[in-house]
């Protein structure tokens, strides 16, 4: 099992660590999945997360120079690390001008991914950073407890509005409630609710479209679908919070599926990196 | 006593107060003929700081002709006289420290702009002086940068992190989190900054050595270093042995002393550290000349790691750099290795502390560096 990286291009260098961020902000821990093509970011819901998953897709050839690995075997041509994401990015925070850095798994007192960084310095001979991050190898068969999520039949597919609009329309409401309300529409209409004892507050949003999605097998609940039917999802809003203040990926395409009572599956598309969310509807 | 600072040096006095608050709770402040000497020391008395700003620092210096002058005062609350450093910059032209001898207060007066005058009245209580005993020139190795140096070398340690160990060898200076060896540690990210001598205004490195010490006061140095634009100095010694960090000028002088964590000096584990910055130096070479199979790991991940991937002897934290194969290295290592003394010495104050357990298990080394108590207990309250 090898694997070798090399970054030099300095935006894809700030690229890579806005996507590190952004996990980092979302769990304390996630699983690095290395394949020949792709570099993931996976957590898988479990009860101790409060179920929500994510699935974070990079395409490799786009953010790294260097890029050779040796998967368990050449069948199983992929290596799965169970990472600190807030250790990942601490390192790569340290190495924002660097020349170049490098990232390969050693093996240490534990198994390690270690980060090293060339960094300008005073004389001609370069200051090297090395940051040996701890991780956890996941053996083969436990592999797929970590597979992309199906996606899921959803009710309603829609554009999500302006992301800081969203935000600081969520970060008032959490100060009224614990739940919030998402509904949409297939006319392109989104409504951000909470209600309790004292106060019911709504956030309409309107034109925000529809995304269209290809002639796959999951469209066809939606097309039979009323335009004004509304799909709604009642989620921990803290959860909702989380996702949009952490994310740093600033997507050029951003949405949502709603699974009518049972998800919400949020979806940032940016050049070559998708970022998915799921946050399960609590009753 | 009665000293005026104006202009400039208003900023500089503040920022060493700023300095000192990291230090100690304290400031013992007494004027002597080199000039006002400012100083604090920790609670657990592993850390001392002392500014000396000369007579020429003042516009006006005068200390008392008769009798010696010293007090201590909580920092806090001089600290609060310097607050805002920004609108001391732009308003204050002139502070005047004296010592009012009707009221028994000490007082410092901020003359600003618009002929605003700030006057702050602060209790005090007499002491003995505070000193540390330490020579700077004795000590075997001493390094000389840039502070800006020091401050991108620490910046790359996270704020949470407490200490921080320093190699050096002829060539090259390492820094490591040092990581308590505790069941938490091998899950902690060690990171490694390896800096060439070339970067230093002085290296003068006699023994090859490498000591643990507190970066909280290091970082401390740096606020006051940096904003004065001054290179700062580290002068150090075998573990165990104090490091002096120290910061110079026409006008001042600032010596920082902090104990340094201290290992057993057997001379066969002393020996060991040797090998292993030489490992360390090849290893980190190995890194950035790309030679992959230098380092191969073999994992077998099909089944669980067991234990031939997760070592149990406890995580060494200088021989994380080790190469991944040679497991005769391993061996010695671990016949080698024996837990290290986690304390630090309280150096400076050694004689006056009761002798517990702990000070007699010390090397004499250690006590050494001695300085008069200066908590009397029957002092006057004021």
């Amino acid at each position: 099992m090898k694997f070798r990286s090399k970054i030099i291009d300095v935006g894809c260098l700030n690229h890579f660590t806005r996507v590190v961020n952004t996990v980092s902000k979302l769990t304390k821990s996630c699983v690095l999945r290395l394949t020949r093509d792709h570099v993931y970011f996976v957590l898988s819901g479990k009860v101790s997360t409060g179920g929500v998953s994510m699935w974070c897709e990079l395409l490799q050839v786009n953010f790294f120079d260097e890029y050779q690995m040796e998967g368990v075997s050449a069948d199983a041509n992929e290596i799965f690390l169970e990472v600190t994401p807030e250790n990942l990015s601490r390192a790569l925070k340290t190495a924002q001008n660097a020349k170049s850095v490098k990232m390969k798994l050693t093996k240490k007192n534990c198994p390690c991914l270690t980060l090293a960084a060339e960094l300008p310095s005073l004389s001609s001979v370069s200051r090297v950073v090395t940051h040996d991050i701890p991780v956890d190898v996941i053996p083969k068969r436990l592999w797929q407890d970590f597979r992309e999520p199906q996606m899921p039949d959803f009710d309603v597919s829609i554009y999500l509005p302006p992301l800081k609009t969203m935000k600081s329309v969520v970060d008032r409401m959490k100060n009224l409630s614990n739940y919030l309300v998402m509904e949409a529409n297939l006319k392109g209409e989104m409504n951000l609710k909470i209600e309790t004892d004292l106060v019911s507050v709504t956030t309409h949003f309107k034109d925000l479209g529809n995304p269209p999605w290809g002639d796959d097998g999951s469209q066809t609940v939606s097309q039979s679908r009323e335009d004004n039917l509304m799909a709604e999802v009642r989620v921990d809003i803290r959860k909702l919070q989380q996702f949009l203040t952490g994310q740093q990926v600033n997507p050029s395409k951003a949405m949502c599926n709603i699974v009518h009572k049972r998800i919400l599956h949020l979806i940032f598309l940016h050049e070559d990196v998708s970022l998915q969310y799921f946050i399960p509807a609590v009753v | 006593m009665d000293c005026v600072a104006t202009g400039g040096n208003v900023k500089v006095l503040a920022k060493a107060i700023h300095s000192l608050s990291r230090i100690g709770d304290e400031l013992y402040l007494e004027p002597v003929e080199d000039g006002l000497a400012l100083r604090s020391v920790n609670s657990s008395r592993s850390a001392f700081a002392c500014f000396l700003l000369s007579p020429l620092f003042f516009q006006r210096y005068q200390t008392p002709s008769d009798q010696s002058f010293r007090c201590k005062m909580p920092i806090k609350s001089v600290q609060s006289v310097f607050k805002s450093l920004s609108s001391l910059e732009r308003s204050v032209e002139k502070c005047r420290i004296q010592f009012n001898n009707e009221k028994s207060r000490l007082t410092i007066t901020l003359h600003c702009k618009h002929g605003l005058l700030k006057t702050h009245n602060l209790s005090f209580q007499d002491c003995e002086s505070l000193q540390a005993v330490f020579d700077k020139d004795s000590c075997a190795n001493m390094l000389q940068a840039q502070s800006r140096l020091m401050v991108d070398t620490v910046l790359h340690f996270p704020p949470s992190l407490e200490e921080v160990n320093l190699s050096v060898s002829n060539d090259r200076v390492w820094l490591r989190n040092h990581i308590e060896e505790d069941a938490d540690s091998s899950r902690a990210m060690m990171t490694e900054l390896c800096l060439s001598s070339e970067e230093f205004d002085q290296f003068a490195v006699n023994t090859q050595t490498s000591i643990t010490f507190c970066l909280k006061e290091l970082r401390g140095l740096l606020v006051f270093a940096e904003s004065s634009g001054l290179p700062i100095s580290i002068y150090f010694d075998e573990p165990g042995s104090p490091v002096i960090l120290s910061v110079t000028d026409s006008v001042l002088e600032a010596n920082f002393v902090l104990a340094t964590l201290s290992e057993d000096l057997h001379p066969k584990n002393h020996v060991n550290a040797n090998t292993k910055h030489l490992q360390a130096e090849q290893t980190t070479d190995d890194f950035m000349c790309d030679d992959m199979d230098s380092v191969l790991i073999a994992m077998e991940t099909s089944e669980l790691p067991g234990p031939s991937h997760v070592p149990s002897s406890p995580p060494h934290n200088t021989n994380n750099r080790k190469h991944p194969a040679s497991e005769d290295e391993e061996e010695e290592e671990a016949l080698v290795e024996r837990p290290p003394n986690k304390k630090f010495c309280s150096l400076f104050f050694g004689s006056v502390l009761p002798a517990s357990s702990q000070l007699t298990n010390r090397t004499i080394q250690n006590q050494e560096v001695l300085a008069s108590d200066s908590d009397n207990e029957d002092q006057t309250e004021s």
